[in-house]
């Protein structure tokens, strides 16, 4: 049966599984809009283009399926590039298509037009034009296979309206086959063989890990080799759930804001096992003294990530999973024979030693509500078992230091990018994912206000985020910088001209909660979470409190300012 | 820091010269020369790409090359044996008293003459890197107007072998 470019479209999604997308029409999608009451795909209607491709995101990190949004041409699309560049940084799966103007105006600087391939070239995995509408499904089809597979990543198809509006055969592909992309999925043998023999001669192994194995859901493998080889473990914040946050061997995250040991476990381990990270610079601190007594084994489905940053002994070019697999395979039999926690004992007695040395903590002594309470609270009441998105700044750390995280894709915050704005919506698209889950955005004052239009799509779509805003007043990261490295100037990071939030809720439809004390910190994010709406819950925090411990940018990471 | 030149196989789509220029731009990488032609595949091109850095950043660009969805496949001439040749049109100054020398060396080196008038010669040369860097020297002293070069194309021996 012969269908139109915009029916095509929402067939192939039918097909691809696709169950919900975040859109925002235009003169340039209005085809596909009139085809969607006739769709399965449900669609949501944000309040800005930011928030959908945010949204798609968060849906795609809680649920580990692709998100998909559909926007305009022109301002659609360019409003989106945030978010697209946010997902790409982080490796998530996200297909994005964007309305063209027709193929005739292309070039002619036609009204509405813009060239989003052209623009968000550097910042998607992949990206189409569509010229022919012979070729609309085998695009599609590409679109969603280069999203999942391989480093997952955004893909944008832009599609001009002409094609929505000619007609073709509906026959979508079954399998793809493209001879320019073929990732490796499996590790060459001989190279964890090596990886299994340098193991038994460590003395101070310690794993580092990171996204990778949450998007190749490696967790399981990697909490098995942690736990039985008695390895402990470091975690980069986009690594945080692949391994039990509460488990003795987990030392929490790594970098800038990583816990004393882990970072003292670095400098002194003699194997590093990095396994889906990326030496990223606010992770090593100063490159040429990062992990300097260790053997590094790097395991990364990207070879571009393998000998980027820093030189390593044993490359594997390998998705997470089967690699840890591998390794799992390949020391199950020494169980028996050999006694690794004995043989660890030692070392895993240090690096606990430096964590009851220098913990975690904060000082908890004035008047005031201090951030990390409230994010232990947060932790206590939901018991761990919640999807915690987060923004930007010190409130994002916060959540990454104090939240203790079981399990995978139960952490959504912007790595790689840092892009303020974006837990909010990616909330509101994980609980779109898990509708009956606790969702609970761990907000800054700041941050909260540039995606907070969202209130409105979460309130009439009946999607229950609970934002617990840690406000200070202040772009306090910022702030504390400025405090730390340039004399206290405290220029424009002073936000305390702010909306009344609690009002600001209850204007959208939703609950509003104010804190100013801290014996009501508990019993109101109590109250909050059992509330059955979007609640924003606004907490007057300590205004000055910094992050700590802090390695200062470009210092070593046994240059730790402490509390 | 050293040159390498590299063959790059990718699929003929458009858009795909913008990936390989914004890479490059992008990330900071040197380019030195870019040539892209079509192949006997008609959805094929071929690019054959001069670049610098040291071995560290060349291994980067090369696996990001390869990282480009339309990339087929990547080879780095300069660790095989192979032959690489560029094309270049000189259009040098040559009134009468220098015609003659000019000539010589255009004799010389195997070039060709390809227009004159009357105080002007425009010459082809083909050649590897060391053979154009001489012939240029030597025309420099001469005045040159004007210089037109394809950039190197490349291409690994069959047989490895210096002929
Ligand atoms: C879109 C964007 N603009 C600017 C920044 C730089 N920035 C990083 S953290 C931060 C402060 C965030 O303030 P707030 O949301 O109140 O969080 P806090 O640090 O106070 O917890 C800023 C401005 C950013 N990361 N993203
Ligand atoms: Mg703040």
């Amino acid at each position: 049966m012969k269908l139109t470019g915009a029916q095509i479209l929402l067939k192939c999604l039918e097909e691809e599984g696709v169950d919900v997308m975040f859109g925002f029409p235009g003169g340039a999608v209005i085809d596909i809009y009139d085809e969607i009451p006739n769709s399965k795909v449900e669609h949501i209607l944000v309040r800005h283009e930011q928030g959908a491709i945010h949204a798609a995101d968060g849906y795609a990190r809680a649920s580990g399926r692709a998100g998909v949004c559909l926007l305009t041409s022109g301002p659609g699309a360019t409003n989106a590039v945030t978010g697209i560049a946010t997902a790409y940084a982080d490796s998530i799966p996200v297909v994005i298509f964007t309305g063209q103007v027709p193929r005739a105006l292309i070039g002619n600087d036609a009204f509405q037009e813009v060239d989003i391939v052209g623009i968000t070239r550097p910042c998607t995995k992949h990206n189409y034009l569509v010229q022919d509408i012979k070729d609309l499904q085998t695009i599609i089809k590409q679109a969603f296979y280069l999203a999942r597979s391989g480093r997952p990543g955004p893909v944008l198809v832009d599609l001009p309206k002409d094609i929505q509006q000619q007609k073709v055969e509906f026959d979508y592909p079954k399998d793809v086959s493209m001879r320019s992309y073929k990732p490796t999925r499996k590790p060459h043998i001989g190279q964890i063989r090596k990886v299994v023999k340098l193991l038994k001669k460590a003395r101070r192994p310690l794993f580092y890990t990171g996204g990778g194995v949450i998007s190749s859901a490696a967790h399981e493998e990697l909490t098995w080799l942690g736990q039985k080889l008695s390895i402990p473990v470091t975690s980069t914040l986009m690594g945080l759930g692949a391994f039990p946050g509460d488990d003795d061997l987990f030392l929490g995250m790594l970098g800038m804001h990583g816990t004393y040991a882990a970072n003292m476990a670095v400098n002194d381990c003699d194997l590093l096992l990095a396994v889906g990270a990326r030496f990223d610079d606010r992770v090593t601190g100063r490159i040429d003294t990062f992990a300097p007594n260790a053997t590094i084994v790097h395991i990364d489905v990207d070879p571009t990530s393998i000998q980027k940053n820093v030189s390593v002994h044993v490359p594997i070019v390998s998705d997470c999973k089967p690699a840890l697999a591998a390794l799992k395979k390949e020391t199950e039999g020494t169980l028996e024979e050999f006694d690794w926690a004995a043989d660890h004992k030692e070392w895993v007695d240090e690096v606990q030693g430096w964590n009851r040395e220098h913990p975690l903590t904060y000082k908890d002594d004035g008047e005031g509500i201090k951030p990390q309470y409230v994010v232990e609270k947060i932790y206590e009441i939901t018991k761990g078992d919640a999807i915690i998105a987060t923004e930007v700044g010190q409130n994002q750390m916060w959540a990454a230091q104090f939240y203790k995280y079981a399990k995978p894709n139960t952490l959504l915050t912007s790595g790689g990018l840092g892009t303020m704005g974006y837990g909010f919506p990616a909330a509101m698209g994980a609980q779109k994912a898990f509708p009956d889950k606790l969702v609970i955005d761990i907000a800054g004052d700041g941050s909260i206000q540039m995606c907070i239009q969202e209130m409105m799509t979460v309130v009439c779509n009946k999607l229950p985020v609970k934002i617990v805003i840690l406000n200070n007043g202040y772009l306090g990261m910022v702030r504390q910088w400025q405090e730390l490295f340039y004399d206290k100037n405290y220029c424009a990071t002073c936000m305390d001209a702010q909306p009344d939030f609690v009002k600001l809720a209850e204007a959208y439809g939703a609950a509003g909660f104010r804190v100013t004390e801290k014996k009501d910190v508990e019993k109101t994010l109590r109250e909050a979470f059992k509330v059955d709406k979007p609640v924003i819950v606004d907490i007057r925090v300590e205004k000055e409190e910094n992050v700590y411990p802090m390695v200062p940018a470009g210092a070593s990471l046994t240059e730790m300012l402490l509390v | 820091m050293s040159k390498h030149t590299l063959s790059v196989m990718v699929e003929n789509e458009p858009g795909v010269l913008s990936r390989v220029a914004g890479l490059f731009s992008g990330r900071g990488f040197n380019i030195n020369s870019l040539n892209v032609a079509p192949t006997l595949e008609k959805d094929v091109s071929l690019m054959t790409i001069v670049a610098e850095g040291d071995d560290a950043i060349i291994e980067q660009i090369v696996k990001q090359l390869r990282k480009l969805i339309p990339t087929i496949k990547v080879k780095d001439l300069t660790e095989l044996n192979s032959v690489d040749r560029e094309m270049v049109l000189i259009k040098v100054n040559a009134e009468d008293s220098k015609r003659a020398e000019i000539l010589r060396i255009v004799d010389i080196f195997r070039c060709k003459v390809v227009d004159v008038s009357a105080d002007e010669l425009t010459i082809e040369i083909t050649g590897d890197q060391s053979k154009i860097g001489a012939i240029v020297n030597l025309l420099t002293r001469f005045g040159i107007k004007e210089i037109a070069r394809t950039g190197n194309v490349a291409m690994q021996r069959s047989m490895q072998i210096e002929l």
